[in-house]
């Protein structure tokens, strides 16, 4: 289906941006990449009154990686972002995740920012954004201003945001230091959406024994959730935890839907398998880490 | 600062400048069919999944249902009518990715072919013909676009084999 008429902008600067979206109302939509806005007008699922086109807005096509993290603009691209390396270092998790976005193709137009605000529970980078406890940066005609993610996703595909507002860039904090991360997803095809998925971050103390374990999942509950899987291996060496039993405690964390592509009971079995093999995963590298 | 529903656009489509006046909610797939007749363009799912629509934007492959006409305002598009080249003497010459389907027989109903020609080629063009390419590579590069004829093998085969070409053309 074609998507039902909008009538669309395209400002060249931010202050433009907000003033039309204030002046268009509550039915105006931000465009970025639009590769999962577009989906939903062409299936008539959402029907906005105006697109805010912000492709041309200047300074929001960067990465900026710190030892604080990581920034990324809203017009960052899930590829630009999959090759940047400095990235990479300071938040492994963000190739890791973004590789699993889509399809090349997809990735080439579709933004990491974008698909944060879309807050859809079944996408890589809200569960990237909530287990490295990141935050967006939110321009809004009273001004600037930094959401966490906790605070962000209200539903699946809702957020907090209302009113006139574009959200201009995302921070993924670096993980601790003597950490490591880990990310997968299962899906029916390589690169559609996944009907379970992981990111990971264990954290070991001097000692290379087990301090923090910390998990989110993708197509898992209404919103992103992490949870604290500590207890099922604090203290523990990091070479010879049981990460099983991190799993084993995940499966009861956790409370997934069922749907077409997947059963409840099923995508607990694969929070419980997926959560013990990216365990495995982030431990040998915080094993490395902490050498 | 304009809210439009109606724009006038200026697209490079194959190398030539082209203008047309769109609504704002055509999408670059339609406008390419309707407004410029390049029917090359197949549309399939009509919502990213196919890949079937697969055209290249500034040289990278982009599904053109998921991007709207007035987006492609100056920028360069390729369609698979943009991938075989002049001769020179009146006729035409196959992009090598063009010639490997036909020789590996990658098609049969050929609604999906566009999709993957424009992906594949520039897929190959990216990439460092010398070194060769593996079956990691070639999943990767077709796993974006549906075929329900050929079950894949003879494309997968048709990527190598052009690859194979693409390699001994750049020696």
């Amino acid at each position: 289906m074609k998507p039902a008429p909008f009538r669309y902008a395209d400002p060249g600067t931010l202050d433009e941006a907000l003033a039309v979206l204030s002046g268009e109302g509550e039915g105006a939509k931000v465009l970025a990449g639009g590769q999962s806005l577009l989906p939903l007008l062409s299936m008539r699922l959402a029907a906005p009154t105006t697109l805010v086109d912000i492709n041309r807005l200047p300074g929001l096509d960067t990465v900026e990686a710190t030892g604080d993290g990581v920034r990324v603009g809203a017009l960052v691209r899930h590829a630009f972002l999959l090759h940047d390396d400095a990235a990479a270092r300071v938040q492994p998790l963000l190739a890791r995740a973004t590789a699993n976005v889509a399809h090349a193709a997809i990735r080439n137009r579709g933004t990491t920012v974008g698909s944060i605000a879309h807050a859809d529970p079944s996408g890589e980078m809200t569960a990237v954004l909530a287990v490295t406890d990141g935050s967006v940066s939110v321009a809004t005609p009273s001004g600037t201003s930094d959401v966490s993610w906790r605070d962000l996703f209200v539903g699946p595909l809702e957020t907090s945001l209302h009113g006139p507002a574009v959200v201009t860039s995302a921070f993924f904090p670096a993980p601790p230091s003597r950490s490591g991360t880990a990310f997968a997803e299962v899906a029916r095809r390589k690169g559609d959406y996944a009907v379970c998925g992981a990111a990971v971050v264990v954290t070991v103390d001097e000692n290379r024994r087990v301090t923090a374990v910390r998990a989110a999942y993708l197509s898992v509950g209404l919103v992103p959730e992490v949870h604290d899987l500590t207890d099922a291996v604090v203290g523990k060496p990091v070479d010879s935890a049981d990460w099983a039993a991190a799993g084993a405690l995940a499966r009861t964390l956790v409370d997934p839907d069922g749907d077409l592509h997947a059963s409840a009971d099923y995508r607990r079995l694969l929070v419980g398998a997926l959560t013990e093999r990216t365990l495995i995963a982030a431990a040998a590298e915080a094993a490395g880490r902490s050498l | 600062m304009s809210v439009d529903t109606e724009r006038t656009v200026v697209v490079t489509v194959n190398g030539v400048p082209r203008e047309a006046t769109v609504p704002v909610r055509r999408l670059l797939s339609d406008a390419l069919r309707h407004d410029l007749g390049l029917t090359g363009t197949h549309v399939g799912c009509e919502h990213g999944v196919c890949g079937a629509c697969t055209v290249l934007v500034d040289g990278a492959p982009v599904r053109s249902c998921l991007m709207l006409a007035v987006q492609a305002d100056g920028h360069a598009v390729t369609t698979v009518e943009g991938l075989a080249r002049d001769d020179g003497r009146g006729g035409w010459v196959l992009h090598p990715v063009q010639e490997a389907f036909r020789e590996c027989h990658a098609l049969q109903c050929g609604f999906c072919t566009p999709g993957f020609l424009t992906t594949i080629a520039a897929g190959l063009h990216a990439r460092d013909s010398s070194a060769e390419i593996t079956d990691e590579e070639v999943d990767e590069l077709v796993g974006g676009n549906l075929c329900r004829c050929t079950g894949y093998a003879n494309i997968k085969k048709a990527v190598k084999h052009a690859a194979a070409a693409m390699a001994e053309d750049a020696r």
